[in-house]
């Protein structure tokens, strides 16, 4: 059923605007893949290519070994779940989900009654069991979207695709489908690509997460490769909150100013560059070597972290420290802080 | 962080109109287009263009003669009397019934719309015998009107009624829902700082829907030149005195003077299309701020 | 409207002056100008007495007359709704060289003076007309064998029922598109592609998917292109010919009566028209309202 998707530099204009510039990626059976980026960073433009709702201007899109060009929006058998839904709201809920059944050419089409059986056990696989009279207008955001899901994998689709698919959705029903989704994947295994401007939450979800930018692919990887290992300092930025120090390298270790701030380093061929590191990698220190003075300007609570913002000379922005729970430091207090992981990238 | 993102965020980003799935193949739209063209150029540009080649048909000399002699020239000069009285009545009424409406909250205020909206769907031959009923020698007030001799109904005043009938809801349709859109807390804050009732309106409130207000003028007065039914009922077509332009057309076309007719017709289908022009720039120009009704 | 909940205001307080002036400016001019004179009507037709009233309505010719408006108009409102639909979805949907003039020109009926209207049309469809003249050889007629039914077209259409369905075409037409054109407008393109995407082919998207959203407002702007019609007189006229029993509509009768100086059978007829027009309106507000109730802002 689920098939693998392969992306060939596929390159995309809008009028005057490249949305994708040269993007390949393969895509496993039954892998759970996230496009994420910023707005403009042309992760929906791919979703809909790899639908077919738009055509590439360069590039082809392959399930298993067929190139999609030779197939037409039918018989690609996609399941699409819409950011909004686009349920039809003149059908109700169970002539809304066997609506792609109906649309089958007659010799394909199940019986009546296969039908409505089908329609009330995806009703159950979305936990909406009874509601197959209601109308759309009648449905709360998260029952949407699950009407919407059930609609798409009603076709028995060769892959899923969800764009934004908790955009509309408020914060507490959104982490709940979160977790249901990644259930119902285990369970269903459908080949499924979603886009999400939220890092947060193509982290938790994705098998791998496609980084997009600019339209390119910056990366691509697991939750953790890309978290752990960001290939860019794009990727490093965008991925959470990171402290920006100017450095230069020398041999194995890494200077700001004239202070030797991390070492161990091995790749680097040397000269000015940047280290990225996040908040929860700094740590206030008792002894000196490879750690960096700074004064304690501001204390502040993020939610379950505390934070201190410390000054450092010769740095324009104030350091980002989340302290552990033991610790706890005065304002206008002297400290010293130890990079326990940072990410290097060499001066552009 | 992530909880406060908006859902908007990258739908804004996504192309439009270009999908795969959403249009005809060319040859369905090449049929559909073709079909529309030729229903347009059958019932309706067909009979604008009849007007002109019509009106010219016996030449300069004879359309020169037809919209000068004198019953011609009265029924200008009357048409243009009456819209002259009847839609500035209508613009201030309609001002009245839009910023009784807008701007307040009060009971039976559905009703009152819908009621302001009536004449649109009386036939204008009622519209007419309704003034005939009350005024007319049989009417209800009649016999008074004859002991104390005045004339309404045959008369300039009964072509006027009729007139402000029809043309009633015009410019307050166009006016309220834009009204409505725009609130009331500039002509509060006009209030608050001191300003009178009557500066805040003119200087507030009227430059704001001015452009509302001109639409709705000009339909009204596109309708009120052109009623034929309504004025027809009242007007008993006396020529040079009750006949406005629309009935001396119907004069003439009945009297087989078709050339003369359309020579009068080929004035108000001008009329028409300076009408529509100044219509469509409108809405080109000032679409957003004009109300959504777009019809009658 | 939001009265206050727990004591009876007839409004609610505001800062802003002159709610007295602009509603008893608005009221006193909307009940001397239109409902005092429709008041009069209704009087006028309820005095005439159940007996006359009913031989006016009964009348032959009076049925034949509101018969052949409220027919012509229906047709003309059916033919208005395939084909302003079809105008308003090509006005939305596709871009052609001179779509904005035309879709200028829509308005056109609303514009043009009904009499301009009504003698050029005439002209047009004479027997001696532009178009009249090249559908004088199309004469055919048609029996339905074993039925006494036939109907056939005899190469006229002014001085013909058919000429009064012409007319009311014509003014009628922008009803129907300018109530659909916005609702087009605001469809959600991803439900197209929602339904291309699960397999259902262009037709069934547009006939399952897209026009039953646009139906409530087909409904709504044939309603009106209807309501517009029935009571339609300065184009009808000219092209209809006027036979009493044939091509004599409603409106017609009425001024005929008029002129008899039969004040009561005009409001009779009158008063059948407007109760007539005013259910069928109702009723289409109706309709719009369940819609909207059930399938949310459609």
């Amino acid at each position: 059923m689920s098939v693998a998707v392969t992306i060939e530099t596929i390159e995309k204009r809008f009028e005057n605007f490249p949305a994708l510039r040269g993007v390949s990626l393969d895509i496993q059976p039954g892998e759970l893949v996230a496009l994420l980026g910023p707005s403009g960073s042309g992760k929906t433009t791919l979703l809909r290519l790899i639908a077919g709702l738009e055509e590439a201007d360069r590039g082809r899109v392959l399930f298993g070994e067929t190139d999609t060009r030779e197939l037409s929006l039918r018989d690609r058998r996609i399941g699409f779940v819409f950011q909004q839904y686009a349920l039809f709201k003149t059908m109700n809920v169970a002539e809304n989900i066997g609506f792609g059944l109906k649309s089958r050419p007659r010799h394909e089409r199940p019986s009546k009654d296969e039908i409505r059986k089908r329609v009330s056990g995806l009703l159950d696989l979305v936990q909406l069991p009874g509601l197959e009279k209601r109308y759309p207008s009648q449905l709360s955001g998260g029952q949407r979207q699950r009407v919407a899901l059930a609609r798409a994998l009603a076709i028995e689709p060769r892959v899923l695709l969800l764009d934004e698919p908790f955009g509309a959705l408020d914060a507490k029903v959104r982490k709940d489908l979160r977790a249901w989704l990644r259930e119902l994947h285990g369970r269903t295994g459908h080949t499924t690509v979603f886009v999400t401007h939220d890092q947060e939450e193509a982290l938790e979800l994705a098998d791998r997460v496609a980084i997009l930018n600019e339209g390119r692919i910056e990366q691509v990887g697991s939750a953790d490769d890309v978290y752990d290992h960001p290939a860019t300092p794009f990727i490093c930025e965008f991925l959470g909150e990171v402290n920006k120090l100017p450095v230069k390298v020398v041999g194995s270790q890494a200077f700001f100013g004239d202070r030797p701030v991390l070492g161990g380093l091995s790749q680097n061929q040397g000269g000015p560059a940047s280290l990225y590191v996040r908040p929860q990698h700094l740590r206030i220190v008792d002894e000196t070597p490879l750690a960096l003075p700074g004064t304690v300007e501001h204390l502040r609570r993020n939610g379950p972290i505390r934070r201190a913002e410390v000054a450092v000379e010769g740095l324009k922005k104030r350091l980002e420290v989340d302290l552990a729970s033991q610790v706890a430091p005065a304002i206008g207090e002297r400290i010293r802080l130890r990079i326990t992981h940072g990410n290097l990238f060499a001066a552009a | 962080m992530s909880d406060t993102t908006l859902p908007s965020a990258s739908a804004s980003t996504k192309p439009r109109g270009t999908s795969r799935a959403r249009g005809e193949s060319p040859a369905v739209q090449i049929v559909l287009i073709a079909v529309s063209l030729a229903f347009l150029l059958l019932f309706l540009l067909l009979p604008l263009v009849t007007v002109f080649v019509e009106a010219a048909a016996k030449g300069w000399e004879a359309y020169r003669a037809a919209i000068t002699e004198p019953d011609a020239q009265a029924a200008i000069r009357l048409t243009l009397l009456v819209a002259a009285i009847a839609v500035p009545f209508n613009v201030v009424v309609g001002i009245a019934a839009a910023w009784a409406i807008a701007k307040f909250e009060f009971r039976g205020k559905d009703l009152l719309i819908s009621l302001i909206d009536l004449p649109f769907s009386v036939s204008p031959v009622i519209s007419g015998l309704v003034f005939v009923l009350l005024f007319g020698a049989q009417g209800y007030f009649g016999p008074w009107l004859q002991a104390n001799d005045l004339k309404i109904v045959f008369a300039l005043p009964g072509l006027i009624l009729a007139t402000v009938f029809v043309t009633f809801p015009f410019v307050a349709r166009e006016l309220i829902p834009h009204m409505q859109s725009l609130g009331s807390s500039d002509e509060e804050a006009a209030m608050t700082l001191g300003a009178s009732p009557w500066r805040v309106f003119f200087s507030v409130t009227l430059p704001n829907v001015k452009w509302s207000l001109f639409y709705g003028v000009l339909l009204c007065n596109a309708r009120a030149m052109g009623e034929f039914g309504a004025v027809a009922v009242v007007s008993g077509k006396i020529r040079g005195l009750t006949n406005t332009m629309p009935l001396h057309i119907e004069i003439l076309y009945n009297e087989y003077m078709g050339a003369a007719a359309f020579a009068v017709a080929s004035l108000l289908a001008g009329l028409a299309l300076v009408t529509l022009v100044l219509k469509t720039l409108l809405e080109w120009h000032y679409g957003d701020v004009i109300a959504a009704s777009r019809h009658h | 409207m939001t009265a206050a909940t727990t004591t009876f205001r007839w409004r609610e307080p505001s800062i802003l002056p002159g709610f007295g002036l602009a509603l008893g400016i608005t009221v006193t001019a909307l009940s001397l100008i239109v409902l005092i004179p429709l008041a009069a009507l209704f009087l006028k037709a309820a005095s005439a007495g159940p007996a006359d009233i009913w031989a006016v309505a009964s009348s032959p010719r009076t049925l034949a007359a509101l018969k052949l408006s409220f027919t012509a108009a229906l047709f003309a409102a059916l033919v208005n709704a395939v084909f302003g639909l079809i105008l308003a979805w090509v006005l939305v949907r596709y871009d052609f060289p001179g779509r904005r003039l035309i879709d200028a020109a829509v308005d056109l009926p609303f514009a043009l003076p009904t009499a301009v209207a009504g003698i050029s049309l005439a002209a047009i469809y004479a027997p001696n007309g532009w178009v009249g003249s090249l559908l004088a050889p199309l004469a055919f007629k048609i029996s339905i064998p074993f039925t006494d039914l036939s109907f056939g077209f005899d190469g006229k259409v002014a001085y013909t029922p058919l000429g009064v369905m012409v007319a009311l075409i014509f003014i009628g037409l922008p009803f129907v598109v300018r109530t659909v054109q916005p609702v087009l407008e605001e469809l959600q393109s991803d439900v197209e592609e929602a339904a291309a995407l699960l397999g259902a082919s262009r037709s069934r998207t547009i006939f399952r998917v897209v026009l039953p959203q646009v139906l409530p407002a087909l409904m709504t702007g044939s309603i009106l292109a209807f309501a517009r019609a029935v009571g339609e007189y300065g184009s009808v006229i000219f092209i209809a010919g006027n036979v009493p029993m044939v091509s004599e509509i409603a409106p017609l009768l009425i001024v005929i009566r008029l002129e008899q100086f039969d004040y009561a059978g005009a409001a009779v007829v009158a008063t059948m028209m407007l109760l007539i027009s005013f259910t069928l309106i109702l009723g289409g507000n109706l309709i719009q309202a369940r819609a909207r109730r059930r399938f949310g802002d459609v």
